[in-house]
């Protein structure tokens, strides 16, 4: 796909914003009249010494004040028509490509984790962003120009052929070589703008990541390698820009001396033309200056055509994004609600690998039955966030099947799944916003009162009534205004009231001290109470306190009982865990 | 800081430019001259083609005969003129073009380096969708006159030739040429004087979506989690039409400008055809004159338009320049001393009474007063939001107390010079960061002295051996943007093996073992007090505590008590129902 053709990308592109036609006609017809009052001014001028200046009785003021007012108003014309066809192509061209960058970010948001993942978050914000100002620029100046080059290119071409067909063709066939040149340089010139944007992308993503890593950098006082880093991705890019420069300044000269040969061309074969008495001086002369009438749009043409291809590796970029189907897909309206009710589990004979990696969860074959709470626990890497991810359908298995009451996953609609099935991440993300925000994010239609009543719930009254603003404390981008634990706490919240039937938690309180996870995990289990809740975690006194405990290790599920069961099986990796755990904190 | 009006907008961008010359003078001047010289071949290729029409095609059609000594001639002259063009518009396209790149490069440069410079504070009132925009739009947006500008100047040089041209015809028709240049003027004032809020407030708004955008596949897991992504298009979608109509705002600006930069010119022709009119009736020129005059004012109405580019594009010029230059002039940066750490092996760290709080906030740490004395382990225990983060960040020297002091071995920190404060100190921050690289340059991160052996030493520490050597190319796997393809113990543990290769005289362990299992958080724990180097561990289960010959214990951002584990569970209530939570929620 990366390599389509430019008119491909051009008329996909197009396609992708209908709305930039509508009304194309009229913007066409206004650009149309504003340049033929660029065409009124030498006509003036011509009829202004002819008629008035050389007049039969010598200069007569009256006549050439009536060609000038003639003229003024034909200007003022061309100038209103200049004023609404800029508006025009203005309104519709930001209309389209904010419905572009709009429809882009969505899709961003739809495909699956790992597609996302796949690439650095600074290209994306690049593809909303300055990829579509690449295009916006190409249509609000280069755009219409080329059309209307185009026009004038026929037309001056029809007007040489009635002067004089030799001479015309004596000027097609200069400018041949040059189609040749300036095709040649089109391709090189997309590759070129492709590379700039691209490094536009991954100088992004440099550029972000000294900015959240700041701290990081100073700590180890690496900045001297950080700024070779960004150094070398600014001047990647630097040198991007100037090739492409390069490659549109050689093409664009091509035009320039097939213009010199044109004319030189049209000089050489009127004069063995006149000398065969084929042509007048007047004709010739007249020729002169179409020729350059012809040349003028072709030079134009060629600038423009080259800025296009600008605009082109904007395009490409955001259709090699929403080219790329979101593969963990919303089955829409032809998935099926999820039985109402609390939810269970079924792993059918599960396997998952990430792309190009080895088998990170093999044969999982397991049920988990509504109302309980399980615990999940095993060494780091044996793939229990993994397993979190495929039965909150972040990832589909690459064999076997995940089931929720008896409906496989991949048939739920994510409507109905988003609202039943909630997962708090091993690394809860936080808005730059206010704490209320951020738990409206689950629910928004939550009152102040509720959402007090929700910390309340689960004992962390003291801790919301102990912020600065209370509910209304900005957290900070994310949540870096928060201690770490405190980030977990409202992460935590938010899952909370967004009343799940089936809550995973990955790691939610791995930062908070015990004596409040404690509490947290106490007031959790009453309120959570006739749900099912998957809960992973590290610290084994939530394992202690599910009715059974899941064992991974290294991708199998190699023990599910009651902790008391799991225990006391001697040997077993869980017994060992557990020995060690407190061993560590008793 | 930046005037939401344009009053000056013109001066202050012509202000960017000259600076932007200034910067560059050697391209500049290869550009204008370029330029210019394009101009001087346009007014020449005319009277070429005059002269060719004269000498070689009437005489050879009136004597029917060709002189192909002649042709040849003519052919050769109109080829090198256009050589000669080619040449031009080489050195004005590419002088210009890499003038704007390599000040677009420059200045990203400098915005980078503050970005380095400045302190976490300053980082934490700056959203990265923000920092993101100023190193890209906003320069780019400062840099965007310098394209159209040698073709401006070459105008300007060609309006002063023609102006002189003019004086030496005649000096009424001059008049309106003079007249004309001021109304051009006024309407490039009055235009940027209106452009200048617009522009500003568009490039507000395209720094604004860049921020939602990027805050927004920043969460992109929690978004989809909660099955937010309409929600989410919804809150971008806004901010996306109100980018729409400031730009629409723009265009409209645009569209009186202009259309009527591109008639003034033509005005000027007009005016010169009815006065001229006037002044041949009168004698006082002749008809050649007066065509070669409205000629002139005709050659010069495209040119002009240049001006007009530049003169557009000054406004969002200003409004970048003046994005760039906050972060430029962005102050707060913490001042190294030069002042080494004496001696080697462990060193001693002292907090002396500090007080600290964030921003204008609540006092988040007061008189805080410890020791770690040189190659001991102590241990920081408090609950959530106690204050042990900032502890570490203070011990870092990440941010300096309000007042107190922070030292190692008795030097203050600010007098430490960064490289030695660096070398001395490790951090394992609460939340591992990892780069997007590989295993080896995450460990490594180019520190000369850490050489692989120095690297699989550290990840065996760390515990994090076994796992990376399963991982496809070994220290040679890219671990992908903040680490994406490890599990989160498995970050955690590159961040651990990152601070024990640069073998640090002081070691702070923020919760550094959270996603690890306990097993591995002893064996850890145990071989970090082996190397002897002084520890302090932010921790809570009981076994990290009680390898530790002292503890902290912090409550609400203030030390209550020191002392060994022991005496601690017996005299302090609060301390003792921390850290037998787990116990007492068995029974
Ligand atoms: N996006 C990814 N791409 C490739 N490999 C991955 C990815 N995410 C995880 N892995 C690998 O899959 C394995 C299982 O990872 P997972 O995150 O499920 O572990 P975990 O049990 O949750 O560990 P932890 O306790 O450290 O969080 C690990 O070896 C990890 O390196
Ligand atoms: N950047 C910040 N701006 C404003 N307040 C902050 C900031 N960082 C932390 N705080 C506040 O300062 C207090 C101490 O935070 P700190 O991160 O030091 O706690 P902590 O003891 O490390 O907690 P945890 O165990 O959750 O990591 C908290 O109340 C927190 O809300
Ligand atoms: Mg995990
Ligand atoms: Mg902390």
């Amino acid at each position: 796909m990366s390599e389509a053709g430019t008119f491909d990308t051009v008329r996909r592109g197009l396609s992708l914003s209908p709305e930039l036609r509508s009304g194309l006609a009229g913007t066409v017809g206004l650009a149309v009249l504003q340049m033929s009052g660029r065409v009124a001014v030498p006509i003036a001028v011509q009829q202004g010494i002819d008629h008035g200046i050389n007049g039969p009785s010598g200069p007569d003021p009256a006549v050439v004040a009536v060609v000038v007012a003639l003229t003024l108003a034909a200007l003022a014309i061309s100038t209103l028509c200049g004023y609404l066809m800029t508006r025009r192509l203005f309104t519709v061209s930001e209309t389209a490509l904010g419905g572009l960058r709009s429809r882009t970010f969505r899709h961003i948001h739809d495909l699956s984790m790992l597609h996302q993942q796949s690439e650095r978050r600074g290209s994306m914000v690049s593809r909303v962003t300055g990829d579509v100002d690449q295009i916006s620029q190409f249509l609000q100046t280069g755009g219409v120009q080329l059309l209307l080059a185009g026009g004038q290119l026929i037309v001056s071409t029809v007007v040489m052929f009635a002067y004089s067909w030799q001479l015309t063709v004596v000027v097609l066939l200069s400018f041949g070589p040059a189609i040749g040149v300036i095709r040649f340089f089109q391709k090189r010139l997309a590759g070129a703008y492709r590379t700039v944007r691209e490094r536009t992308g991954v100088m992004l993503g440099a550029v972000a990541e000294s900015v959240v890593g700041a701290t990081v950098i100073r700590a180890f006082g690496v900045s001297g390698r950080t700024a070779r880093r960004l150094d070398t991705a600014v001047d990647d890019l630097r040198t991007a820009q100037q090739r492409a420069m390069r490659t549109s300044v050689l093409s664009f000269s091509s035009g320039e001396i097939s213009a010199g040969l044109a004319l030189s061309g049209v000089v050489v074969a009127g004069v063995l033309l006149g000398v065969d008495g084929d042509l007048t001086v007047g004709r010739l002369t007249a020729f002169l200056f179409l020729v350059t009438l012809f040349i003028q749009p072709v030079q134009i043409a060629t600038e423009q055509l080259n800025e296009a291809q600008n605009a082109v590796a904007g395009w490409r970029r955001i259709l090699d994004v929403l080219d790329v189907d979101p593969d963990v897909a919303d089955p829409d309206d032809e998935g099926v609600e999820l039985p109402a009710g609390p939810l269970s589990v079924r792993f059918d004979d599960v396997s998952f690998r990430y792309p190009g990696g080895p088998m990170v969860l093999s044969d999982v074959d397991l049920t988990l039955d509504a109302r309980r709470k399980y615990a999940v626990v095993g060494e780091t890497g044996s793939g229990k966030t993994t397993f979190a991810k495929l039965l909150t359908r972040l990832m589909d298995p690459a064999e076997g099947t995940v089931l929720l009451s008896g409906t496989p996953l991949t048939g739920v609609r994510f409507s109905s799944l988003r609202s039943r099935v909630v997962m708090v991440p091993q690394d809860g993300f936080l808005f730059d916003a206010t704490v209320a925000e951020n738990i409206r994010f689950a629910e928004p239609s939550l009152t102040d009162d509720q959402l007090r009543t929700a910390f309340t719930e689960l004992g962390l009254g003291d801790w919301l009534a102990g912020l600065p603003a209370g509910l209304e404390t900005a957290v900070g981008e994310r949540g870096e205004s928060l201690s770490v634990g405190e980030r977990q706490l409202v992460a935590l919240v938010r899952a909370y009231v967004a009343d799940p039937d089936l809550l995973v938690l990955d790691e939610a309180t791995s930062a908070v001290d015990p004596a409040t996870e404690v509490r947290l995990q106490y007031a959790l289990d009453l309120v959570t109470r006739g749900r099912t809740t998957v809960a992973i975690a590290h610290r084994l006194s939530t394992a202690e306190s599910a009715d059974e405990v899941i064992v991974v290790d290294a991708g199998r599920v190699v023990q599910r009982g009651p902790h008391a069961r799991l225990v006391a099986e001697p040997d077993s990796i869980y017994a060992k865990l557990y020995a060690s755990w407190l061993e560590q904190t008793r | 800081m930046t005037s939401g009006t344009g009053n000056d907008v013109l001066v202050r961008g012509l202000r960017v430019l000259g600076r932007a010359i200034r910067t560059e003078p050697r391209l500049f001047t290869i550009s204008a001259i370029g330029s210019s010289f394009f101009g001087f071949l346009i007014i020449a290729n005319s009277y070429v083609v005059g002269a060719v029409i004269g000498r070689v095609v009437v005489p050879a059609f009136s004597e029917r005969r060709v002189s192909s000594g002649g042709l040849a001639l003519t052919c050769a002259v109109l080829l090198g003129i256009s050589g000669l063009r080619v040449a031009s518009i080489w050195a004005r396209r590419l002088g210009a073009g890499f003038m704007q790149f390599r000040l677009q490069a420059r200045y990203r440069r400098a915005v980078t380096r503050r970005y380095l410079a400045l302190p976490p504070e300053w980082h934490q009132r700056h959203a990265t969708g923000t920092l993101l925009s100023n190193a890209s739009s906003d320069v780019e947006a400062a840099f965007a006159p310098i394209a159209p500008l040698p073709f401006a100047v070459g105008t300007i040089v060609m309006i002063a030739g023609a102006l002189v041209a003019l004086f030496l015809t005649d000096w009424v028709l001059a008049l309106v040429g003079v007249a004309l240049f001021p109304a051009l003027f006024a309407l490039n004032f009055f235009y940027s004087r209106r452009m200048a809020p617009r522009q500003i407030h568009a490039q507000r708004m395209r720094a604004k979506v860049a921020a939602v955008a990027h805050e927004s596949f920043d969460g992109a897991l929690v978004v989809k989690t909660m099955g937010r992504e309409a929600d989410e298009s919804r809150r971008f979608g806004v901010f996306v039409t109100e980018l729409r109509d400031a730009l629409v705002a723009v265009g409209r600006l645009r569209g009186v400008f202009d259309p009527l930069m591109e008639s003034l010119p033509s005005v000027g022709t007009l005016a010169v055809l009815l006065i001229g009119t006037w002044r041949l009736q009168s004698g006082a020129i002749t008809v050649t004159e007066l065509i070669s005059v409205a000629f002139l004012f005709t050659v010069l109405a495209f040119p002009v338009r240049a001006i007009g580019w530049v003169v557009g594009e000054l406004p969002r010029s200003v409004a970048g320049w003046e994005r760039v230059q906050a972060v430029l002039a962005a102050e707060g940066d913490l001042s190294y001393g030069t002042g080494d750490l004496p001696g080697t092996g462990p060193a001693e760290l002292r907090f002396d009474r500090v007080d600290y709080r964030y921003a204008d906030g609540p006092p988040v740490l007061s008189d805080v007063t410890f020791t770690v004395p040189a190659g001991t382990t102590v241990a920081l225990v408090g609950a959530t939001g106690s204050g042990k983060s900032t502890i570490a960040a203070l011990a870092m020297r990440l941010v300096d107390p309000e007042s107190g002091s922070v030292s190692l071995d008795d030097v203050k920190l600010p007098d430490l010079s960064a490289p030695a404060l660096a070398a001395a100190t490790g951090l394992v921050p609460q939340i591992p960061f990892v780069f997007d690289d590989t295993v080896r340059g995450n460990v490594a991160l180019d520190r000369p002295e850490i050489d692989d052996d120095a690297v699989r030493a550290a990840l065996r520490l760390a515990q994090a051996e076994g796992f990376v050597s399963a991982l496809p190319d070994g220290l040679d796997t890219e671990v992908g943007e903040r680490g994406t393809s490890l599990s989160g113990g498995q970050r955690q543990r590159l961040t651990l093996a990152r601070a024990l290769a640069g073998r640090p005289r002081l070691l702070v362990l923020d919760d550094a073992t959270s996603a690890v299992d306990p097993r591995v958080e002893a064996a850890i724990l145990g071989a970090l007090r082996e190397s002897g180097t002084s520890l302090l561990v932010v921790a809570y289960r009981r076994a990290s505590i009680a390898l530790a010959d002292l503890v902290v214990y912090l409550h609400q951002g203030r030390v209550v008590a020191t002392g060994t584990h022991t005496e601690l569970m017996d005299s302090q209530p609060g301390y003792r129902d921390l850290v037998t939570a787990y116990e007492k929620a068995d029974q």
